[in-house]
C-alpha cells in the first residue's frame, strides 16, 4: 500500500515543489478553497473521524467547530514541538514531505477562517524551520499562499516560530505563550484556546501529523480516509518504533495494527535473541506495559488504536513505541524518565516542580541500590501525590512510568538496601 | 448589579455576586482555604495548587436541560475526578464546595509537603517567622514529620540584593509569582521576572538600578514566605516583639494609612523605637499598599540627629520668651504655618492669631486651594470606584513622583475603563495608562485647560462624564501659576453636567443627592456609559460623589489648613519686614534666600519645629515640637478625608505637640485655648469650622468591614498589611464656592542665552522629611538631576550625566544633566528641594560646569 503521510518513501524528491505538484500537490487546497465552503471542510473532517495525532486523540473536526463565529480573527497553530522522548515522526514529515504538511496547515486555515497560521517548532528543529521557510516562500511565489488564492478572496499566510528548547512548549497553552514572546508556561484552563487562544483570539492547535492528513481527506473524502483504521480510530498512524528492536524507525500503518505486526513484521523483532520485557507505547509519558509469558500473546494481539491500548493498561498517545528487553530493569527506566521530567518541569506549579525533584532523588538512590524498601513505597507515594494536582497534563504524565513500573515490575525494586 | 449566585461551602449556604471565586466566597463566611499564589487583589493563576478542594456541580440532563435529582429530590452533584483549585473556579448556581473532606485535606497536606521539600526551614533566623503564611499553614495543615531527606534539599543563594531596598533569599522562595504579578499588574513597573525553570526557577530583576520601582516594599508584604525582606527591617526584630501604632503617612497628600511597628530597645534606654512602617488597610485611600518613600522615609526624619530638644525648664523659658515677644507685638505679628501641621495645631494657631488680631499665612507655593474647598471631593468619594463613564483629568502633575498612590489608583481606574486625560508639559509615568495625553509648553497651562472642552473626544469625555475628577499639581508652576490653573480646572465643572451646582453653602451640602455607588464592585462593572442616555435630566445635574477638584499638595495636611481658611501670601517677603514672625513647621529661610533676607529684616523670629532648619538657626526664640510619631492628631488628605494618627513612641524630653505649645503660648498671652488633648481641640474645631461639622475622634475611629479581609490571623490571604481597626476617617462637607478671580499669569519668555527654569517635584529629594532616610540616599542622588531636551544638552556641549551649571540671579548651582525629549529646547527642569531655590518659573543661564 502506498504511503499516505510518508509519501516521500514512495516518491523521492517530493520535497521539491514541482515533484509535489506533479503528484497532485495543492489540488486539495485548490479544491477546498474554490469548491467548498469552510463549513463543508469542517464537516468533511468531522465525518472522516480524524483524531489528533499529538497524543490526546481528540476528534479534529469537533475541535475546529468549537471556534466561536463572533470573535475574530481566528488563528491556526501547528504544534511542531515534537519533544516526547521516542517520538520522531513529525520531524520526518516536515523534513521529507513538507509541502503536504504545509498544504494541510493551509486547508485548516481555510476551514476555520484563519488568514494566519503559525508553525511552532522546537528550538532544535532550526534546520527544518529554515527549510520550511524556503517552502513557504516558494508556495507564496507560486500562489499557494498569500492573497486571492486561486482567484478567490481567500488569504492565507503561514509563519514558522522556533521555541528555545523546552518540552513544556509542546503543551498547547505554553506553546501559545511562547509564540506571544512570553515565558513558556501553561495557562489556566478554561478559557480554552478555541475561545481565548493566541493573542486572546480563537485558536485551533493541531499536531503536524494531524494536519498532514488533511490533503488526503479532501482528495479522497471522509469515506476514502476511513478505508484505513478502525471505526473509532480511522486512518493511518505513524508509529515511531525505538528501543530494543532490530529495525527502529517510523512505520506508517493503519490504526488498529497489532503490536505483533509492528514489532515483529515491521520492526524485525528483538535483537540478540533477548526477550521483550516492557513496552512504553507513548514515550516517556507512558504507563509501562508489562510483557511476560503470561500476557505476551494478549499484548501482542492488542490493536494499537485509541481504545484498545487502554485494555493493556496504557495509552496510545503519540504512538512512540519504546521497547525494553530483559537486559534492563524498570528502576533504570524510571530514573531516566524522571531525570527528563525533572529537567523539563517548567516550575510553574508546585507538584511538578518539587515532586519531580524529589522523585529524581529517590529514583537515583533506588537505581544505585542505595535505597530502602521504604524509599520505593515513598517514591510511589510521591508519584501518587503529584498525580492529579498539577496545572497541566505534563505534570501528571511524569508519574505514569513511575507508578506502573513499581506496580507491574515489583521484582525490579527488590534489590534495595535491607 | 451583578447576578447573585447561591452555593454551599461545607454545607453553609452563601450568596455572592456572579464572578466571585470560590476561595473568596469561602472567606466571606469565615472558611479558610489555604492559598499561596492567589491574592485577592490580583487575578488568579492557579500555580501553587494549595487551595485544592472538592467541587460538586448540579448535574443537568443533556437531553432535557433539567437538573438531575437524587431520590430524595435534592439535586444530584457531579464531581470532577481530580481535586479543583478554589482560587481559579468562579462560583456557580447550586455549587457545593467541600474544603474539609478527607480527599481535600489530603490534597492540601500533600502540596504543603511538596513545598516544604524545597524550603530551607530556617524559620528561627527568618524575618518572616512569626508572621509567615508558610509557617502558619504548615502548622495548620501539614504533616508533623517530613519524609524528605534534608541533605537532598535544593540549595540556592541567600541575601541577594534585588535593589538596595529589597533582599531575596532564593532558597525560601516558593515561586508563587506574587511579587512579579504585583509589579506587572498593580504597580505597572514590570521589573521582576522568573529565570530558569523547574526547581531552579529564580526571581530576577534586570536593569540598572536593580528592582527599579517605587512600590517595591509591597512585594515583601505579600510574599508568603521570607524570600523578600526589606533592607530596613531584615534582621531588625522578630514580629512577635512588635507592637502596633496606627498612623497616617506624612509624606504626601494621599495620607496612606500605615502602622508603625515598635518595640522596646536598649539603645532607647528601654523605650520604644519604631522598627518599620507597614501599610494599614483603607480601601478608599491606599487599599493595602504604600510607596517606598512612605515606607523607607516615613518616620526616619523624626529620629534625625537634627531633632530639636530642650530640657523641660528650657522649654518653659522658650515659651516665656515667645509670650513676651507676642505680648509686645500683638497684631504686628505674622504667623506662618505649613501643611505639615495637624488640624488641631492649625486650629489652635488660628484662634491664637485671631485673638492677637495677627495675620496668618499658609506657607506653600501651591495655590488655588480655595477652589478645592468648594469643588473638592466629598463623602462617598473613592478612587477605587472610578470606572467606565467616569473621566479623570490630571493637570500639571507628575503623580508618580508627587503622590504615588494616586498614580497607582488612577492607573487602575483607567484600566477599569475610566477616561484618563493627562495634561502635562512633559512625559510622565501616567501617560502610559492615559486615554489622552495633552502636551503643552510650560507657561501654557491655563490656556491648555481652557481649550480642553473644545477638543472633540476630550471635550466629550469631560462633558459627558458620570463623574469628573480633576487633579491639579504644580509641575513647573509657582503660586500664581497654580492658582490660575486651579481656577481653570474648577471652571471645567461648569461645563460638565455632573456638577451644575448652585453656590450652595455648607449647611445645604448634606442635601445633595449623592449617589451611593461606591464600594460595590458590581456597580462599577455594570454601569455602562450608554446608561446615561436613559437617565432623567435632573439626575444629570446632581453632583456625583466621585466628582471634585484635588490639589496635589506637597504636605500631608495642606487641605486641612485650607479648609480652616489659611491662605498663602502673594508676596510673602514683603509681609515679614519689621514684624514679629512666628514660623511653625516651615523653613522659609532654607527654601529661599530671599525669604531668609526677609526674616533677617523681621523684628523678631520665633521658630517652632521638630528639626534644626536654617529658619531655626536665625530665630530669636526656638520652640521644639513633638513629631507626628510621638503624638495624636489628624490630617486632612487631598481627598478631604480627615484621618487620625496615634502616638507610636513617647514624646522627646522638652518637646510638646504643636497645639500644646501654641496653647501654652496663648495662655501666657492671656488667651485661654484648649491644649490638654487633641481630642478636645477637635471637639472645638468641629463646632467652629463648618467644614468639620460632625467630625469627632469617635467618628474618625469608626472601623468598617473592608474587602478583602486582610491582616487577621489569615496572613496567607492578603499579606502582612495591617487590618484597619482604628477608623477609615471622615470626608469633609463642601464649603461655599470661592469668588472667581480674574487672575492672569504672564508667562516668562526667555531671551537669547536664557532658559526657562521650571520647578518639578521628585519623589526622593533633599527635603527635611526625606533626606534623613539613609537607605534612600542613592535614590535621592539619582533624582538630583536637571533635565533638558537632548538637543539642548548637545548644544551646551554636554552629555547625559555631565555636570551642568545653572546660573540664577547671579548664584551658581550644579546639577547632573538628564535628558527629557518631551520638553521644549528652551526649558530646564529643576528639581524642588535639591539645593536650588526655585519656587516659580524663572529665567536662568546654563553652561557646562567647570571640571573640578
Amino acid at each position: 500500500m502506498p504511503h499516505i503521510l510518508l509519501r516521500h518513501r514512495d516518491i523521492p524528491d517530493i520535497k521539491n515543489i514541482e515533484v509535489y505538484k506533479q503528484n497532485g500537490g495543492f489540488e486539495s487546497l485548490k479544491k477546498a478553497v474554490t469548491t467548498l465552503q469552510p463549513k463543508q471542510v469542517v464537516e468533511e473532517v468531522k465525518a472522516s473521524g480524524l483524531r489528533g495525532r499529538g497524543g490526546a486523540g481528540f476528534p479534529t473536526g469537533v475541535k475546529w467547530s468549537f471556534l466561536p463565529d463572533n470573535l475574530w480573527p481566528h488563528y491556526v497553530v501547528c504544534n511542531a514541538d515534537e519533544s516526547e522522548p521516542g517520538t520522531f515522526k513529525d520531524r520526518e514529515i516536515m523534513t521529507y514531505n513538507p509541502y503536504q504538511f504545509l498544504e494541510g496547515v493551509a486547508i485548516a486555515c481555510y476551514a476555520v477562517g484563519a488568514t494566519e497560521g503559525y508553525i511552532y517548532l522546537r528550538g532544535e528543529f532550526y534546520p527544518i524551520a529554515e527549510q520550511l521557510d524556503a517552502c513557504l516562500a516558494e508556495m507564496e511565489k507560486q500562489g499557494y499562499l498569500g492573497d486571492k488564492l486561486f482567484g478567490t478572496e481567500t488569504s492565507i499566510r503561514l509563519k514558522t516560530h522556533l521555541g528555545a528548547g523546552a518540552y513544556i512548549c509542546g503543551e498547547e497553552t505554553a506553546l501559545l505563550e511562547s509564540i506571544e514572546g512570553k515565558r513558556g508556561q501553561p495557562r489556566l484552563r478554561p478559557p480554552f484556546p478555541a475561545v481565548v487562544g493566541l493573542y486572546g483570539k480563537p485558536t485551533v492547535i493541531n499536531n503536524v501529523e494531524t494536519l498532514t492528513n488533511l490533503p488526503y481527506i479532501i482528495e479522497h473524502g471522509a469515506a476514502g480516509f476511513r478505508q484505513n483504521g478502525t471505526e473509532k480510530s480511522p486512518g493511518v498512524k505513524i508509529f515511531s518504533l525505538s528501543g530494543n528492536v532490530a529495525n527502529p524507525g517510523n512505520y506508517e500503518l493503519p490504526l488498529g495494527t497489532t503490536f505483533r505486526e509492528l514489532i515483529f513484521t515491521h520492526g524485525g523483532g528483538i535483537p540478540n535473541g533477548r526477550k521483550l520485557r516492557a513496552i512504553m507505547p507513548a514515550g516517556a509519558s507512558s504507563s509501562i506495559i508489562r510483557v511476560d509469558d503470561a500476557v505476551f500473546d494478549k499484548v501482542m494481539d492488542t490493536p494499537m488504536d485509541y481504545e484498545n491500548v487502554q485494555s493493556v493498561g496504557s495509552m496510545l498517545g503519540s504512538a512512540s513505541v519504546i521497547l525494553i528487553d530483559d537486559t534492563h530493569t524498570m528502576d533504570w527506566v524510571i530514573n531516566k524518565t524522571i531525570h527528563f521530567f525533572k529537567h523539563e518541569s517548567c516550575g510553574k506549579c508546585t507538584p511538578c516542580r518539587d515532586g519531580n525533584y524529589w522523585m529524581l532523588h529517590l529514583t537515583e538512590r533506588i537505581h544505585a541500590g542505595q535505597a530502602s524498601a521504604q524509599d520505593v513505597k515513598l517514591l510511589d507515594s510521591v508519584a501518587a501525590q503529584v498525580y492529579g494536582k498539577c496545572l497541566c497534563a505534563l505534570g501528571d504524565f511524569s508519574t505514569m512510568a513511575v507508578r506502573t513500573a513499581i506496580e507491574r515490575f515489583p521484582e525490579d525494586f527488590e534489590k534495595v538496601k535491607a | 448589579m451583578a447576578k447573585l449566585i447561591n452555593l454551599t461551602i461545607n454545607g453553609t449556604p452563601v450568596t455572592v455576586p456572579a464572578g466571585t471565586l470560590v476561595v473568596d466566597a469561602a472567606k466571606k463566611i469565615g472558611i479558610d482555604i489555604p492559598v499561596f499564589c492567589y491574592h485577592p487583589k490580583m487575578e488568579p493563576v492557579g500555580m501553587c495548587r494549595q487551595c485544592l478542594v472538592e467541587i460538586g456541580r448540579p448535574m443537568v440532563d443533556r437531553a432535557t436541560g433539567q437538573p438531575v435529582l437524587n431520590e430524595d429530590g435534592s439535586p444530584k452533584l457531579q464531581f470532577m475526578p481530580k481535586l479543583e483549585t478554589a482560587c481559579t473556579n468562579p462560583v456557580s448556581e447550586g455549587m457545593a464546595v467541600f474544603t474539609e473532606t478527607a480527599k481535600a485535606k489530603s490534597g492540601q497536606k500533600e502540596i504543603l509537603e511538596l513545598l516544604l521539600t524545597s524550603h530551607p526551614l530556617d524559620c528561627p533566623v527568618c524575618d518572616k517567622g512569626g508572621e509567615c503564611p508558610l509557617q502558619n499553614l504548615t502548622m495548620e495543615h501539614a504533616a508533623d514529620e517530613s519524609r524528605f531527606i534534608f541533605d537532598e534539599k535544593h540549595r540556592a543563594e541567600k541575601h541577594v540584593p534585588l535593589g538596595d531596598l529589597i533582599f531575596l533569599d532564593r532558597e525560601r522562595c516558593i515561586q508563587c509569582a506574587r511579587c512579579i504579578r504585583f509589579q506587572d499588574i498593580i504597580a505597572g513597573e514590570p521589573v521582576l521576572g522568573f529565570y530558569q525553570r523547574g526547581r531552579n526557577t529564580d526571581i530576577v530583576t534586570y536593569g540598572e538600578p536593580g528592582f527599579d520601582s517605587i512600590f517595591s516594599g509591597n512585594t515583601s508584604d505579600i510574599c508568603p514566605v521570607g524570600a523578600l525582606t526589606t533592607a530596613d527591617f531584615r534582621f531588625g526584630a522578630r514580629p512577635w516583639e512588635l507592637k502596633q501604632a496606627a498612623s497616617v503617612c506624612s509624606q504626601c497628600p494621599v495620607g496612606c494609612n500605615v502602622t508603625f511597628n515598635v518595640r522596646r530597645e536598649a539603645k532607647a534606654g528601654g523605650g520604644y523605637v519604631i522598627k518599620r512602617v507597614m501599610p494599614r488597610q483603607n480601601e478608599q485611600v491606599n487599599e493595602i499598599w504604600m510607596c517606598d518613600k512612605g515606607r523607607f522615609a516615613g518616620y526616619q526624619y523624626t529620629e534625625a540627629e537634627s531633632r530639636l530638644m530642650a530640657t523641660p525648664a528650657g522649654l518653659d523659658a522658650a515659651v516665656g520668651q515667645a509670650v513676651a515677644k507676642l505680648v509686645e507685638s500683638q497684631s504686628e505679628t505674622v504667623f506662618l504655618a505649613s501643611g505639615r501641621l495637624a488640624n488641631e495645631d492649625l486650629f489652635t494657631l488660628k484662634q491664637l492669631a485671631a485673638a492677637l488680631h495677627a495675620k496668618t499665612y499658609l506657607y506653600t507655593q501651591h495655590g488655588g486651594g480655595e477652589f478645592t474647598t468648594a469643588y473638592g471631593l466629598t463623602s462617598g468619594a473613592d478612587l477605587g470606584a472610578l470606572g467606565k463613564g467616569d473621566t479623570v483629568l490630571v493637570a500639571a502633575s507628575d503623580l508618580y513622583n508627587e503622590a504615588p498612590l494616586w498614580h497607582l489608583r488612577l492607573k487602575a481606574a483607567a484600566q477599569r475603563g475610566a477616561t484618563l486625560i493627562v495634561a502635562a508639559a512633559r512625559a510622565t509615568k501616567l501617560d502610559e495608562f492615559a486615554s489622552f495625553v495633552v502636551r503643552y509648553a510650560y507657561g501654557d497651562e491655563v490656556a491648555t485647560i481652557q481649550a480642553l472642552p473644545a477638543k472633540d473626544k476630550i471635550g466629550e469625555a469631560i462633558k459627558n462624564a458620570n463623574n469628573l475628577m480633576i487633579f491639579y499639581g504644580s509641575d513647573g508652576l509657582g503660586l500664581a501659576g497654580t492658582t490660575a490653573l486651579a481656577q481653570s480646572c474648577a471652571e471645567l465643572f461648569s461645563i460638565s453636567p455632573v456638577s451644575q451646582l448652585t453656590g450652595s453653602p455648607v449647611s445645604q451640602s448634606a442635601s445633595f443627592p449623592v449617589e451611593q455607588l461606591t464600594g460595590k464592585p458590581e456597580d462599577r462593572t455594570t454601569e455602562q456609559p450608554e446608561d446615561r442616555t436613559t437617565e432623567q435630566p435632573e439626575n444629570r445635574t446632581t453632583r456625583k460623589s466621585n466628582t471634585g477638584l484635588i490639589g496635589v499638595w506637597s504636605t500631608p495636611n495642606q487641605q486641612g489648613a485650607l479648609e480652616m481658611g489659611f491662605r498663602p501670601a502673594e508676596n510673602l517677603a514683603a509681609e515679614l519686614a519689621g514684624k514679629t514672625v512666628y514660623v511653625i513647621a516651615a523653613d522659609p529661610a532654607g527654601d529661599d534666600p530671599a525669604l531668609a533676607e526677609a526674616l533677617k529684616a523681621a523684628k523678631t523670629v520665633i521658630a517652632q519645629d521638630i528639626l534644626t532648619t536654617k529658619t531655626v538657626k536665625l530665630a530669636d526664640v526656638v520652640l521644639p515640637a513633638a513629631a507626628f510619631t510621638e503624638r495624636e492628631g489628624t490630617y486632612t488628605n487631598g481627598e478631604r478625608r480627615v484621618q487620625r494618627f496615634y502616638p507610636a513612641v513617647p514624646t522627646r524630653p522638652g518637646t510638646k505637640a504643636d497645639f500644646a505649645l501654641l496653647a501654652e503660648v496663648a495662655k501666657g498671652c492671656g488667651i485661654a485655648l484648649e491644649g490638654r488633648s487633641p481630642l478636645l481641640v477637635m471637639n472645638r474645631l468641629s463646632t467652629a469650622e463648618p467644614a468639620f461639622s460632625g467630625v469627632s475622634y469617635e467618628t474618625l475611629s469608626q472601623p468598617a468591614e473592608q474587602w478583602p479581609l486582610i491582616g487577621r490571623s489569615d496572613l496567607y490571604y492578603g499579606g502582612t498589611s495591617y487590618e484597619n481597626k482604628l477608623g477609615l476617617g471622615v470626608t469633609l462637607a463642601l464649603q461655599p464656592k470661592a469668588d472667581r478671580q480674574s487672575s492672569t499669569v504672564s508667562g516668562l519668555r526667555p531671551k537669547e542665552n536664557e532658559f526657562l527654569a521650571v520647578p518639578v517635584t521628585k519623589l526622593y529629594d533633599l527635603g527635611a522629611t526625606v533626606a534623613p532616610a539613609k537607605l534612600l540616599s542613592a535614590h535621592i542622588e539619582r533624582s538630583a538631576v536637571a533635565a533638558l531636551h537632548p538637543v539642548t544638552v548637545e548644544k551646551l556641549g554636554l552629555g547625559a550625566g555631565d555636570q551642568l551649571s545653572v546660573e540664577i540671579n547671579g548664584a551658581q548651582f550644579t546639577f547632573r544633566a538628564a535628558l527629557d525629549a518631551s520638553i521644549s529646547t528652551g526649558v530646564v527642569l529643576i528639581p524642588r528641594s535639591m539645593g536650588l531655590a526655585i519656587s516659580a518659573p524663572a529665567l536662568v543661564k546654563l553652561h557646562a560646569a567647570e571640571k573640578a
